[in-house]
């Protein structure tokens, strides 16, 4: 690092993708999700993400592609623009800038110079559905000021939207009516359920909205589960509807499929639901989707549906309902009992995700790793259940055991317990249950420690629990001459005077057990369980509790509820120091002697970095977020830094992760905004476009470098220039690629060699119009797809430079082309 | 996505003994066939050819039993006295038997007078065998000599007079003529090779030594004697291996399972032990009426022998599995069925696609996958069920409970449904594993059916059983309590007793540091 700034907040992945509908691609290669303030293009093959557009500055809330042209996207954002992207290279074409704040986006393919925003002016919940002229202009920023409104009082949710029968009419929901708009006759007609007038117990709210892409009918969910079916709804009077009821609650989202045979249905059931021409019989699930389906989309080529669900996934569903690929960020809907966690194995953060699964997260590639099941049971999607919660895990011994704690309260006095050990398996390289202890306390458990030393032979486990008892499991041999068997028995309970047991951790070497009984912390020797010591503050219960690591490994730190910060020196056996401030998350870095400590104030929490040898902070940073912080973490670098700078020595080696009371991951960054851009994007696009076979690189670099040497040949009148060998696209490329996709030697002997040789006029004129002709065919192939959009659109970057290339041709070389266009080329196709 | 997952049954771990391979494999026989011979049976012996005829020797008598008579076959019968430790040749057509009078006799199983008779031993002979070449018998005698004796000139070739006491026991080596071992009351155990005229090993074992077995392998020897089962490893000189104490009374046979992974003694405890012999634990036990003597087991295991002090011969036959396929079996659907388009190889261009594999599920768990709720509460309470599994019936019951819809699932039921369910409870309720789910099962039915209480005399009285049960348990839980409290007083008075010493020590050194000050 030469230079250092300031240490910034950052948001680090784990943004929704379920915010909007996800949006496929003409050809369904990809699908498009707004995440944040950036879309994600993924791709619906592998699941893995190709691109991240960004350039809005605050959310994006709506995408779509742009119907005269599928090769492109646009995006709208609260940030008052809409931006339009060619996806496949990742590029931003233009921004059209509004200036408002825009909700929703909806584009007609008949009204190709417009688009449909949803805009709120005045009142906060209220809604106005507009149109924006977008103005045609060669320039990267246009001003689009030119709007003209469609409807008023419309819901928020773009879901309650929707434009039918290729856009003769638009359809809207809001409470209990559906307005229609007329584009041609320019009329709204209004529609008001019959039985909203006794608004009692009415629970038949419009919620979602879907037209018929061929006929005029328009399907409405319901807030009772029920599906309306509206035709004839030209006339208010004549109109008719019919019913369609299997959801239990509420309809989240309808879709009708591409020929608008099937209309696809979800709710909070997590079941999608396929009815077949509009018929209550004819009907097709596709159940256990995991969690709540939210959105719905249809690829425009009828192949795939997707869900997007509440649980942060999008499933991509093949056309026979059969799910063929899950794309899942992190889980969040959930509160957190476990907090964070890093698996020492994968590095990967763990934490609660789906409802009864522990989640391991990908703190590097912003994905989700896997998913463990810890409770086992099915899941039954009920708004006034009860469900088993996890509610404590620990890692113990370098990653080989995990331990669960789940638990059900149904009444004051039924209380279902359930403690699992999870023993990691190499060969199928996951956690397998070791042992389950039922009712492992007599009541809630409160805190769950493994003792990680080095040199302990035998694996420990700590439970303490609010019955009084902290409770000491081992790892015993109870194999048998039949079976190997090991498994973990209770060794030791201890108590201090029937005081609730609040919070245990063992020290570094593992050599002491810690246990705070509310306002008591207690000191155990953990050879023989003998109690050593008692710290006691009067200063409120314990609410967390650490030893000290490496040269601090003397000093017992703890947190009091009232707000005291006290640390014990355990050689003299008395209170080294003790500070007020009301600390919500103390953290202890487990590559150094650094604690980090977020406090709560009125204002905002603020950050402590400091050591317990010294009472004065190594780094203090104010008002880090504004709500409350619950959870926190450091997270080893796989390589560490060197930063000199005092402020900034706390993250040399590790990461510290936070998580916010509205679960939104936060860190903490040394580098600007800029340098945070992943390099590798704008590499991975020109791999994309052609089939990337070996055969291409060698060639395509080839050619550009021969185009480099052409133009100095021109400069410079002929000079004889030695290429470095280093510099030969060729070689390097060979050395690049690995070597299992490689040709066979003699296949790339010939060209390696050719590589090599100065190149001469007569041999690039043979060879430049061969590749020239691969992206002449290529440009018309678009271009015929495109509708002559290329000649609007000239000022992207990489059409300008292969129109140089076509210019640059001499007569002689075109006839050469011609020639060349007749031979087959299919050969590339399948490679 | 995630198929359904079944419930989870609650499994409790077994009590009693443990069902392994070994207690199937050692259970497996039937109930034994009792013969009643003259006096304590001393040694049973099986031949080691077909038909595996036994010997028994009991008081003056030799018996030989076929394998599945239960009378004698024939009978040796001309001994003075006691006869002992009568023992077939290896290719079964000899038999050589001890005497109390020191006589050892040699017998041609189709003849009934002896063969050849050795005289020599002064006192009683108590163990006798075959050298493995077939022509010399070892016997070991109570006037402390080891003799070895030619049988085609009836001589004695050797004497060993190393003992210092009775020689109670014998085994000669299967592989080497030479070799043989005898087993003494003066604790030792020693190993004669007839090349040298010495003992070449001798182990001590600690007790008078009863018996003992040498491996097929010549390697191992198991002595017995005392309570005490002995493995020496003989390859490294003597060394002792593992020593087992698992009887509670003298060890007085040892008989190696036909595999030879398996030993088994026999005690006065009137127990037989199997031990694996390759971790030397215990790994199954059979009980008797009375003191074991002898034991012997036929080929592959077929009978188990045991002879009794009390004259009692208890014969063990194995259970034939010819039985299980005399059951006319149902007719199933030919094999080609099972086969049908699995046989098919795969051409070059086909892309294989496997059907997904059916996931079994149980009946309720199919009924609970289809939310058929009363159904599957219905199967579970099935007399079977009930009876066989309760834990199933809990699980169930616990789920529906959990899926909020145990209410639903109770409701509406007959006189005849309801009494069911209230059986269960009557039969399970008072279990501790099983009270949280069912006390709150048992609180919905009473909430359920309180409006139409009374209309049935069957279902009323079973409400007033499960209400004594009920107030059986609260008076029972009570008695705990204050057994519990007792036994609480008496602890804190022994912890008080103990920490007022300490500070009485405490006070003591005080009172001393205050001296020296003084002082």
């Amino acid at each position: 690092m030469v230079e250092e700034e300031g240490i910034r907040v950052v948001r680090c992945g784990g943004s929704e993708l379920n915010f909007r509908r996800a949006v496929f691609s003409a050809d369904s290669k990809y699908i498009f999700c707004v995440s944040g303030d950036f879309i994600k293009v993924y791709s619906t093959a592998t699941e893995e993400c190709v691109h991240i557009l960004q350039g809005h500055r605050n959310l994006v809330t709506g995408i779509q592609l742009n119907p005269s042209n599928h090769l492109q996207l646009y995006s709208c954002s609260a940030d008052g623009t809409i931006k339009l992207w060619d996806y496949i290279d990742g590029i931003l074409i233009k921004t059209f800038r509004v200036g408002c704040e825009l909700h929703a986006l909806f584009t007609l393919s008949c009204a190709e110079d417009s688009v449909f925003v949803m805009i709120n002016k005045g009142k906060p919940d209220v809604f106005q559905l507009a149109s924006v002229k977008l103005p045609k202009s060669s320039s990267q920023e246009i001003e689009a000021k030119e709007l003209s409104f469609v409807l008023d009082y419309v819901n928020q949710s773009p879901k309650c939207i929707a434009f039918g029968n290729e856009g003769e009419y638009v359809a809207a929901v809001r409470d209990f009516y559906l307005s229609v708009y007329f584009f041609k006759k320019k009329t709204t007609t209004r529609f008001t359920l019959s039985s909203s007038r006794n608004k009692k117990h009415a629970r038949n709210n419009f919620t979602c909205v879907a037209c018929h892409p061929k006929e005029d009918c328009i399907a409405t969910g319901h807030k009772d589960g029920k599906i309306r079916l509206w035709r004839n709804f030209d006339d208010e009077k004549k109109y008719t509807y019919t019913c369609l009821h299997w959801h239990h609650d509420l309809v989240m989202d309808l879709a009708f499929s591409v020929t608008g045979s099937s209309l696809l249905s979800g709710g909070r059931e997590s079941v999608l639901v396929e009815w077949r021409e509009a018929a209550e019989k004819n009907k097709e699930f596709l159940p256990r989707l995991g969690a709540t389906i939210e959105h719905i989309s249809v690829s425009p080529a009828g192949d795939l549906f997707c869900t997007s669900h509440s649980d942060n996934k999008i499933t991509i569903i093949h056309r026979n309902l059969e799910a063929s690929a899950v794309i899942q960020g992190l889980v969040k809907d959930r509160s957190i009992f476990t907090g964070l966690m890093i698996d020492p194995r994968t590095k990967a953060l763990v934490l609660n995700g789906k409802p009864g699964h522990l989640q391991f997260y990908s703190l590097q590639s912003d994905k989700q790793l896997y998913n463990l099941d810890i409770i086992q049971q099915e899941y039954i999607n009920d708004s006034g259940l009860i469900q088993i919660e996890l509610t404590k895990a620990a890692f113990g011994c370098y990653g080989n055991w995990l331990a669960t704690v789940e638990q059900r309260q149904e009444k004051e006095t039924e209380l279902e317990l359930q403690m699992k050990i999870w023993m990691y398996n190499k060969k199928t390289q996951g956690f397998v249950l070791n042992t389950k202890v039922n009712m492992p306390h007599e009541d809630h458990i409160t805190a769950l420690c493994f003792c990680n030393a080095e040199k302990s032979e035998s694996s420990t486990l700590v439970t303490a629990s609010k019955d009084g008892h902290f409770k000491v499991w081992i790892l015993t041999d109870d194999s048998d001459i039949y079976k190997k068997a090991v498994g973990w028995t209770c060794d030791f309970v201890g108590s201090y005077h029937k005081y609730q047991a609040t919070n245990c951790c063992f020290s570094e070497d593992g050599s002491l057990l810690a246990v705070s009984f509310e306002e008591i912390v207690t000191i155990w020797d953990s050879e023989t369980w003998e109690l050593k010591c008692t710290f006691c503050q009067r200063a409120g219960k314990i609410r967390h509790l650490c030893f000290g690591r490496l040269t601090c490994s003397k000093y017992l730190l703890g947190v009091t509820e009232n707000g005291i910060l006290c640390c014990w020196n355990l050689l003299s056996c008395a209170l080294e120091w003790s500070t007020k401030l009301n600390v919500r998350v103390m953290e202890p870095d487990p590559n150094s002697e650094n604690i980090a400590a977020i406090t709560q104030s009125s204002v905002g929490s603020d950050l402590f970095v400091f050591k317990p040898s010294e009472p004065r902070p190594l780094y203090i940073q104010k008002n880090i977020c504004r709500e409350e912080v619950l959870w926190g973490v450091f997270v080893p670098r796989d390589v560490p830094e060197s930063f000199t700078s005092e402020a900034h020595q706390w993250l040399n080696r590790s990461q510290f992760y936070f998580l916010t009371k509205s679960q939104s991951l936060l860190t903490f960054s040394t580098q600007s905004p800029e340098e945070k851009l992943t390099p590798t994007s704008k590499q991975l696009l020109a791999e994309e476009s052609l089939p990337t076979t070996p055969f291409y690189f060698l060639l395509g670099k080839h050619r550009q470098q021969q185009q480099n040497d052409k133009l100095n040949e021109a400069l410079e009148n002929e000079l004889v220039q030695l290429p470095l060998t280093e510099n030969i696209p060729a070689i390097s490329e060979l050395l690049r690629t690995p070597a299992h996709v490689l040709p066979s030697a003699s296949f790339l002997c010939s060209m390696f060699v050719n590589s090599l040789l100065l190149s001469t006029e007569t041999k690039s004129a043979e060879e430049n119009p061969d590749d020239v002709d691969m992206e002449e065919e290529k440009e018309s192939d678009d271009s015929d797809e495109e509708n002559n959009f290329t000649e609007k659109i000239q000022d992207t970057n990489n059409t300008d430079l292969e129109e140089d290339i076509i210019h640059q041709l001499s007569k002689s070389e075109e006839k050469e082309l011609k020639k060349f266009r007749k031979v087959d080329y299919s050969w590339i196709a399948a490679l | 996505m995630a198929g359904y997952k079944p419930v989870a049954i609650q499994t409790y771990p077994v009590l009693g003994e443990k069902i392994t391979q070994d207690t199937l494999y050692w259970n497996n026989y039937k109930t034994p066939v009792q013969i009643k011979e003259f006096g304590a049976v001393s040694k049973v012996d099986f031949s080691s050819q077909p038909p595996y005829n036994y010997a028994v020797t009991a008081s003056s008598r030799i018996h030989i039993y076929g394998r599945y008579s239960q009378e004698p076959i024939k009978t040796f019968s001309r001994f003075k006295d006691t006869a002992y430790c009568a023992t077939f040749r290896q290719d079964g057509r000899l038999l050589v038997a001890g005497s109390e009078d020191g006589g050892v006799q040699l017998f041609d199983i189709s003849g009934r007078a002896p063969l050849r008779q050795f005289e020599g031993h002064t006192k009683a002979v108590h163990s006798v065998d075959f050298t493995a070449d077939k022509y010399h018998v070892v016997s070991g005698a109570d006037d402390y000599t080891v003799k070895l004796w030619d049988i085609p000139n009836s001589k004695e070739i050797l004497t060993f007079k190393e003992h210092s006491d009775y020689v109670r026991c014998g085994c000669a080596s299967k592989l080497n003529p030479d070799l043989f071992v005898t087993g003494s009351y003066d604790h030792t155990v020693k190993m004669f090779d007839a090349r040298t005229n010495q003992s070449v090993i001798s182990v001590e074992h600690g007790q008078p030594v009863e018996s003992v077995l040498l491996f097929p392998s010549g390697g191992l020897l198991v002595s017995a004697g005392g309570r005490y089962v002995k493995v020496w490893d003989m390859l490294k000189g003597g060394q002792l291996l593992v020593s087992l104490k698992n009887h509670h009374k003298t060890v007085t046979c040892l008989c190696l399972s036909s595999s030879g992974q398996r030993l088994l003694s026999g005690s006065l405890d009137r127990k037989v032990k199997v031990y694996s012999t390759t971790s030397y634990k215990v790994v199954h036990s059979f009980d008797y009426t009375a003191s074991i003597l002898s034991l012997a087991l036929a080929h592959e295991d077929e009978t188990i022998v045991v002879g009794m002090t009390n004259g009692i011969l208890s014969v063990k036959h194995r259970k034939s599995e010819a039985k299980k396929d005399s059951v006319p079996r149902r007719r199933r659907p030919a094999y080609r069925t099972f086969i049908k388009g699995k046989n098919y190889m795969k051409q070059q261009d086909d892309i294989l696609i496997n059907r997904p594999l059916k996931k079994h599920l149980e009946l309720y768990d199919r009924d609970l996958k289809n939310f058929r709720i009363s159904k599957a509460l219905d199967r579970v309470l099935e007399p079977t069920c009930t009876i066989k599994t309760p834990e199933v019936t809990v699980s169930i019951i616990k789920e529906l409970n959990r899926r909020g819809v145990l209410a639903n699932a109770l409701a509406g039921r007959d006189e005849k449904e309801i009494s069911r369910v209230l059986n269960f409870l009557i039969r399970n309720l008072s279990q501790p594993r099983f009270a949280p789910v069912l006390i709150n099962a048992a609180e919905i039915i009473i909430d359920i059916y309180l409006p139409v209480i009374g209309q049935s005399p069957v279902v009323d009285k079973k409400f007033l059983v499960l209400q004594g049960l009920v107030e059986k348990e609260i008076d029972y839980q009570r008695e705990l309590l204050e057994t519990l409290g007792m036994m609480d007083m008496l602890f804190a008075t022994m912890t008080r007793k103990e920490s007022t010493s300490v500070l009485q020590h405490n006070t003591s050194d005080g009172f001393l540091e205050n001296n020296k000050i003084e002082s």
